[in-house]
């Protein structure tokens, strides 16, 4: 098998391939540099979380109309923002910490969302549900995902100074402007569309994979964040192509091949990484002068 | 001198417990006033009620007509997370904010600026630095480098030489007189009772209630410092609901 074969000719010979490479690369800009300001804000988790808040939402989606990938996606969008909202009030009212709210209030929507999809449907749905599939983008999918990728990185330059700072020094921020809650809550919500963006392609349980692993990847090659957030979007990108291609040439599904080669990516990053990688710990040679 | 804030019969506090007992004054503007009193006296309450995080539970703190942005608060324990991957350039110049806002640009003369206010606190050269790897005592005078910057008409430093060496603190004390020179309000609560005496011309002696206000040497006297050390610290759980009248009303 040559290598032209190998690399290049599952895109030219198929559509679904270059609709999948298509929704990988849309993924990646919009969803790397939102996983990278999770890190940086210790929220890696919380994404996981909503990941998994906004399952009964595509489930009523799919209740009502079946395997209709937009009704799915608003349904997801809805659910995602009311567990985000209702936690983010319940949070900053009670003084209970955000995670544990958010906690108690996934654990009940994941709860509610398996149990409308098992009540309907059958265990494929479930599956499909569960781990998404990106080898089955329709231009309905395809255009939600590059539409959410746009409007992210269009916020994203909006709410990027105040996100910043609120993530450095919060009581800083509130104490020159109230931009901070508004930039807090647009965050969230950007968190969100980027999720059921990922939904779509890798599933409930995956979709966080494409913005957390490569923001960790980025944190062992750069030191500030402009340079965080290209590593990140990079890494997604390679991760999505060679996971497409590795999902092609085997039979490894392509949603879980392209976060294994995401993590192989992050493995390798621990390792040799430039930025505090262990191989730098390890020899880091002689100290300097001053 | 014409009073910049004025404080009118001021409770604050936590959960209806107060920190700071019927507080009423002025501070004049321009004013450089110490405020001095024992470890839970209510100082950093008074300073997050001035700046506007913590809202009073009664009476009424007037700031004369000064935006939030006119006012550069230097908490006493920042909550900067300090590995977060930002230079020292990018840092100090957040306290441009006022100027810039949301999407100013930072330009020739902001960066201009910023080079001065750090090179005013003796951090020239260390610009592409993260500020994860600066020492306590740089970090506090990058704290100054950014309130400089801000441009404010009212500082608000809490405790600000706390853990800072006497070259440091010397520095950051220069700086201090330099803006009062300049003619802005600046109030600064601390614990070095010969410091406040050699350079604070007005003082207010705060252990929950005000002990004593006004010029410094009338305060610092040793029957007020031991009026204020005897100041009790704890929250009376049970303590009932306080019914005394603001001093104004009750005349």
């Amino acid at each position: 098998m040559s290598l032209h074969a190998a690399l290049i000719a599952p895109f030219t010979e198929f559509e679904f391939m270059r609709r999948a490479l298509a929704a990988v690369i849309a993924l990646s800009l919009g969803g790397a540099p939102i996983g990278v300001f999770l890190m940086l804000r210790r929220m890696s988790l919380v994404g996981d979380a909503m990941a998994h808040a906004i399952l009964p939402g595509a489930a009523i989606g799919f209740l009502l109309y079946g395997l209709n990938l937009l009704a799915m996606i608003l349904g997801g969008l809805a659910a995602g923002f009311l567990v985000a909202l209702l936690a983010g009030v319940v949070a900053r009212s009670t003084g209970l910490k955000e995670d544990a709210s958010l906690a108690t209030f996934y654990l009940a929507s994941l709860a509610l969302g398996v149990t409308i999809v098992s009540v309907k449907g059958t265990n494929i749905d479930l599956l499909h549900v569960l781990f998404g599939n990106i080898l089955a983008m329709d231009d309905q999918a395809l255009l939600v995902v590059a539409c959410n990728a746009t409007i992210t990185l269009l916020a994203l330059a909006v709410i990027y100074r105040p996100l910043v700072i609120e993530s450095v020094d919060p009581l800083f921020l509130r104490t020159v402007s109230r931009a901070g809650t508004p930039a807090h809550l647009a965050f969230l919500a950007l968190v969100v569309i980027n999720l059921v963006s990922g939904f779509q392609a890798l599933g409930t349980l995956l979709s966080v994979g494409l913005m957390i692993l490569p923001a960790g990847i980025a944190k062992f090659w750069s030191r500030d964040i402009s340079g965080m957030i290209c590593v990140a979007v990079g890494s997604a990108m390679v991760a999505g192509y060679a996971g497409l291609v590795l999902s092609f040439q085997t039979r490894i599904p392509s949603g879980p091949a392209i976060i294994l080669v995401a993590a192989g990516l992050y493995v390798a990053s621990v390792l040799f990484g430039t930025v505090g990688g262990v191989v730098r710990q390890l020899f880091p040679g002689r100290h300097l002068e001053a | 001198m014409t009073a910049q804030l004025k404080f009118r019969d001021v409770t604050l506090g936590y959960d209806r417990h107060p920190a700071v007992h019927h507080l009423s004054g002025d501070i004049a503007a321009g004013a450089l006033l110490a405020v001095v009193g024992p470890n839970g006296a209510g100082k950093s309450t008074l300073f997050r009620g001035l700046v506007g995080i913590l809202r009073p539970f009664a009476g009424d703190i007037s700031l004369g007509g000064l935006d939030i942005r006119d006012i550069a608060y230097l908490p006493q324990a920042a909550e900067i997370d300090r590995s977060f991957p930002i230079t020292v350039f990018d840092f100090v110049g957040t306290g441009l904010w006022r100027a810039t806002g949301l999407f100013g640009g930072i330009g020739k003369a902001e960066r201009g600026r910023i080079a001065a206010a750090l090179a005013a606190v003796g951090l020239t050269g260390f610009e592409n630095r993260s500020i994860g790897t600066l020492s306590g005592g740089q970090m506090q005078r990058l704290l100054f480098a950014r309130v400089m910057l801000q441009d404010a008409r009212l500082i608000v430093l809490d405790e600000p030489f706390n853990a800072i060496d006497e070259r440091t603190s010397g520095d950051l004390l220069a700086l201090v007189k330099r803006w009062h020179a300049e003619g802005r309000t600046v109030v600064a609560a601390l614990h070095d009772i010969d410091l406040v005496r050699a350079h604070f011309p007005d003082t207010l002696l705060l252990a929950r209630e005000p002990v004593a206000w006004g010029a410094t040497a009338q305060v610092l006297t040793a029957e007020n410092l031991m009026a204020a050390r005897r100041m009790c610290e704890a929250f009376d759980d049970t303590a009932a609901a306080c019914v005394a009248d603001p001093p104004s009303r009750a005349a």
